[in-house]
């Protein structure tokens, strides 16, 4: 019966496929409506510069240009400037200064998509360079010029933000045994979901009401944006439909508003005609939100038996010309304060400086579940560190030191409260599917011949699920989520869920949960998505929080529907509600099994012969605000090899196990370990934007931008242990965003542990054959 | 320019410029959205389709170089309601999530398998190395890829011979 139903638990295959694999998916460049025209956007080769001078005649010379848009048309309509979701504003396009490389400058309306390339090549635009800020350590000096003139602070600093007992953990300083300090650069990367950003709009004149498609992770939210920035054009929320359709990968990268929105939007009212807008890559690398970019100096004090005390970080984030960082608006450094990881630091202390450099805006993004990613690095390397101090094993170190499973809801120095957690059988398990100890005999022999191999642990501890009202809110917005759950009579469902799915599975994993709460087969469930005038309100998804967040909405709305069909079982069955039980997902007479309804007849009889004074139809709806976010973990050990002539880091083996509480379908969840694990490959191993000294970027388009193909993706092994998540309704945490926190620290711990024997310490990610090869030449190894 | 070509077996006219990109032709004359367009570099293979039967990127031709020749699509993997056992082990395995990769690294498949029935792992790595997807990390479409081609053999071997003269 459970398999047929395909509940919670079952590796049901995906419901999305069906039309995937058949080229019938619709995606917002799929769409085409009549009269639809195309807009394409000239930017800036500076990336600091003064526009003296933009001149569009040649481009509205070309026949099938309509029009050419630029920061002055948008004054009068108060749209060049929009604001930002971390208090902060980002300009749509500049009317004199453009402050990084690829910013927007003018958009071109044309009748195709060729002509509208044709027309942002005819744009002339005479720049006026300007001195050029890149390091966010030189831009705090005094002499920096101030990039932001239309900000009131004269200065390239955002904001200082701070957390934990500084006095406290000056003195755990003061008297510790041992300390260890790493200063770790985690560079700027970029997501590269395979689709990029874009978006059909089409403003209906008579009607008053805007429609767009669009490529967003967080449709409600957007609506909602539009609304308070444009309403003063008219565009009012209950006009504004926002459907985001199928989405080619997201990954935090689909989270922002951009002015590609902004200016499809825009033109489609100015020209009463739909308007696509579409992204390439080198736009979409070069100016969509990037992640990361944190300069991280990060100290350990323990005692001398390498038991941690204290944790004390100071950090310069590096916000680009913008502060758009998609986080809660409490949390401009967003969850940074989960450093303290898996270990019961007793004082800590934290410390961020937001700077502004003559870059794109971002930072959250790519799996990042709001700056975990940075943190997990910085926890795990800093453990191997002081492993080495202290003369410890790594893994006897993290054992001797983790959160025991009984300290259980564990309250962090910096004010967390861990849900749940048993690192230590986590990390014993990866330990035995590896064979860490031989292993370490296979190193130790191959150390005696000379070749280079490490073997790296990182054991992390998430924090997804955003979040709690008390805490969280996206431009004031709570951070709850929502699902809507609707039977009809023949005993099939329909449910819309105030999240978003972009790849991961919604469509078959929500209704596997109502599948297990009201007995209808799976397949009787349609699950909908990302269309605003029909999907219940909710937050979007991002930072793992579907799970936590809608999955919970999603089984308390079916908990509310059979609390309803119990009471119409009772009437059905003439007996009192009470003795009424739900078994073999079936209304039961208590103790009389050949008594019983299914959900099906259930549905029936409410809407043909529903108990007097009972309403008609069966559906609820539920808005669910988390009581605490959920804690996942996970301990990865990864194997690598080193090539002392080339340089090269070839991973061996990987074994990932996570924990991520219940899990409602094992073949989904496999799925997203594996790609977060290359997506923790990627930044530690490959990706990297840099900026040369003029603010050129580096690595803006696949050539040089390297995200790995199957050739370097190692085969995944992954394991699971389950410790559920004790607030959340059916135990479940979140996990799209584990393996990517988790991974890079494994494979850097591993290259590290490689060369540690020759005095290496630290390693700044990605770890290219280059920068190996740096070290062994001057470790005098190199072949 | 006239064009004259064979689209998933199907005969297509067009009056298009000679600079149309052939995946722009797919996608915006014929209205076959299956075939994606990842990047602008030639690196990601999502608009990848089979050309006479080879794999190539239809981000990289112009649609007047495919005149006189056949192209096949995504869309024409499912024969008579039946679906391609490269499309079936996709599913089955787990080999995609947001499925935008899918019809490209689909297509390669399809262009491996016709050349090699029995391709090992690292051969079907090597072969899918020109196709990038930010989801899975591979490990699933290299299982869906060999089961697709067990199924294949599988099938082969139990067909019927068909009679000398016939085709």
């Amino acid at each position: 019966m459970a398999v047929e139903i395909g509940g919670i638990g079952h590796s049901v295959k995906r419901k999305e496929d069906a039309r995937f694999i058949r080229g019938k998916g619709n995606y917002v460049d799929d769409l085409k409506l009549p009269g639809m025209l195309y807009l394409d956007i000239a930017r800036s080769p500076y990336a600091h510069a003064k526009i003296v001078k933009i001149d569009k005649s040649k481009a509205l010379a070309i026949p099938g240009v309509l029009a050419v848009i630029t920061g002055e048309d948008l004054v009068p309509l108060k749209l060049n400037w929009m604001p930002t979701l971390m208090s902060d504003q980002q300009m749509v396009l500049p009317t004199d200064t453009v402050l990084y490389q690829a910013q927007e400058v003018a958009a071109v309306v044309a009748t195709e998509r060729y002509i509208a390339a044709d027309g942002v090549a005819a744009i002339e635009v005479e720049y006026e360079p300007l001195p050029v800020v890149v390091d966010p350590k030189k831009a705090l000096l005094p002499d920096a010029p101030v990039l932001r003139q239309d900000r009131k602070e004269k200065s390239n600093h955002i904001w200082h933000w701070e957390t934990g007992d500084k006095e406290g953990t000056d003195k755990a300083f003061r008297e510790a045994e041992v300390t260890v300090k790493e200063d770790i650069y985690i560079p700027r990367i970029h997501v590269s979901s395979i689709e990029t950003c874009g978006m059909v709009a089409s403003w209906d004149r008579i009607n008053g009401k805007l429609t767009v498609w669009m490529t967003t992770q967080a449709p409600h939210a957007i609506r909602t944006v539009i609304a308070l920035v444009a309403g003063h054009l008219g565009l009012q929320e209950d006009k504004i439909r926002v459907i985001s359709p199928d989405i080619g990968g997201g990954f935090g990268g689909k989270v922002p508003v951009y002015p590609g929105y902004v200016l499809a939007i825009g033109a489609s009212v100015l020209t009463n005609h739909p308007v696509k807008w579409i992204e390439d890559r080198a736009e979409n690398i070069q100016a969509d939100s990037f992640a990361r970019d944190y300069h991280i100096t990060a100290e350990v004090a323990a005692k001398k038996d390498g038991t941690v005390q204290a944790l004390r970080v100071k950090t310069i984030a590096d916000h680009g010309a913008f502060d758009a960082a998609a986080n809660p608006s409490k949390f401009p450094a967003g969850l940074f304060h989960i450093i303290t990881g898996s270990y019961p630091f007793e004082k800590a202390f934290v410390e961020v400086d937001g700077v502004y450099t003559n870059k794109p805006p971002g930072g959250i993004a790519y799996r990042c579940s709001f700056r975990v990613t940075e943190v997990a690095f910085t926890i795990e390397r800093l453990m191997d560190t002081l492993a080495r101090k202290v003369g410890k094993d790594p893994a006897d170190l993290r054992l001797q030191n983790f959160i025991k499973p009984e300290a259980f809801p564990y309250q962090s120095a910096l004010g967390w409260e861990y849900d749940s957690g048993d690192y230590g059988r986590a990390l014993k398990l990866a330990m035995e599917k590896i064979d860490y100890a031989g292993l370490r005999k296979e190193q130790a022999e191959k150390r005696k011949k000379g070749e280079l191999m490490g073997i790296g642990i990182s054991s992390f501890t998430e924090i997804v699920g955003a979040g709690p009202s008390k805490h969280f809110d996206i431009l004031g917005l709570k951070m709850f989520d929502s699902c809507e759950i609707r039977v009809h009579p023949t005993g099939k469902a329909t449910a819309r869920l105030g999240v978003k799915s972009q790849g991961q599975g919604h469509e078959t994993t929500f209704a596997q949960i109502i599948a297990e709460e009201l007995g209808i087969p799976v397949g009787d469930i349609t699950v909908e998505e990302g269309d605003t005038d029909t999907a219940p309100y909710g937050l979007g998804t991002y930072a793992s929080r579907s799970t936590p967040v809608a999955g919970a909405a999603t089984a308390i709305a079916a908990r509310k529907i059979r609390e309803k069909g119990k009471l119409i079982a009772a009437h059905l069955l003439e007996a009192a509600p009470d003795d009424i039980e739900w078994k073999d997902y079936k209304f039961q007479v208590k103790g009389v099994p050949a008594k019983t309804k299914t959900m099906a007849e259930i549905a029936f009889a409410a809407y043909t012969n529903h108990p007097q004074g009972m309403e008609a139809g069966l559906e609820a709806v539920d808005y669910y605000d988390p009581p605490n976010l959920t804690y996942p973990f996970g301990s990865y050990i990864c194997v690598v090899d080193l090539d002392k002539g080339t340089g090269e880091v070839k991973v061996r083996r990987f074994v990932a196990v996570d924990d991520c509480g219940t899990i409602i379908n094992p073949m989904i969840v496999e799925g997203q370990i594996h790609g977060g694990l290359t997506m923790g490959l990627a930044p530690a191993l490959y990706e990297q934007i840099n900026y040369d000294e003029d603010g050129n970027i580096q690595g803006g388009t696949f050539m040089d931008y390297l995200l790995p193909t199957a050739m370097e993706t190692p085969n995944w092994e992954t394991a699971k242990t389950t410790t559920p998540s004790p607030h959340h309704p059916i135990g479940a945490k979140g996990v799209g965003e584990s393996a990517t926190v988790g991974a890079p620290a494994a494979i850097a711990n591993a290259v590290v542990d490689a060369l540690a024997h020759l005095g290496v310490r630290h390693i700044d990610i990605p770890i290219t054959p280059w920068k190996v090869q740096q070290i062994l030449k001057e470790k005098g190894v190199a072949e | 320019m006239r064009v004259q070509l064979t689209v998933n077996g199907e005969k297509r006219e067009a009056d298009i410029e000679p600079r149309l990109l052939l995946v722009h032709f797919i996608r915006e004359n014929l209205l076959l959205t299956g075939t994606h367009i990842g990047c602008d570099t030639t690196s990601c293979g999502a608009c990848t389709v089979l050309l006479d039967g080879r794999a190539v990127k239809s981000c990289t031709v112009f649609a007047v170089q495919a005149d006189g020749r056949a192209v096949s699509t995504v869309e024409g993997l499912e024969q008579g309601g039946k679906l391609h056992p490269v499309q079936e082990s996709f599913t089955q395995e787990h080999g995609l999530q947001c499925g935008f990769c899918t019809p490209g690294m689909m297509m390669t498949a399809v262009a491996l398998l016709e050349r090699n029935a029995d391709p090992s792992e690292q051969e079907v790595r090597q072969a899918i190395s020109g196709n990038l997807c930010r989801c899975t990390g591979y490990v699933n479409i290299v299982k869906s890829v060999r089961a697709a081609a067990g199924k294949i053999r599988e099938s082969k071997s139990q067909a019927v011979p068909v009679a000398a003269g016939g085709k």
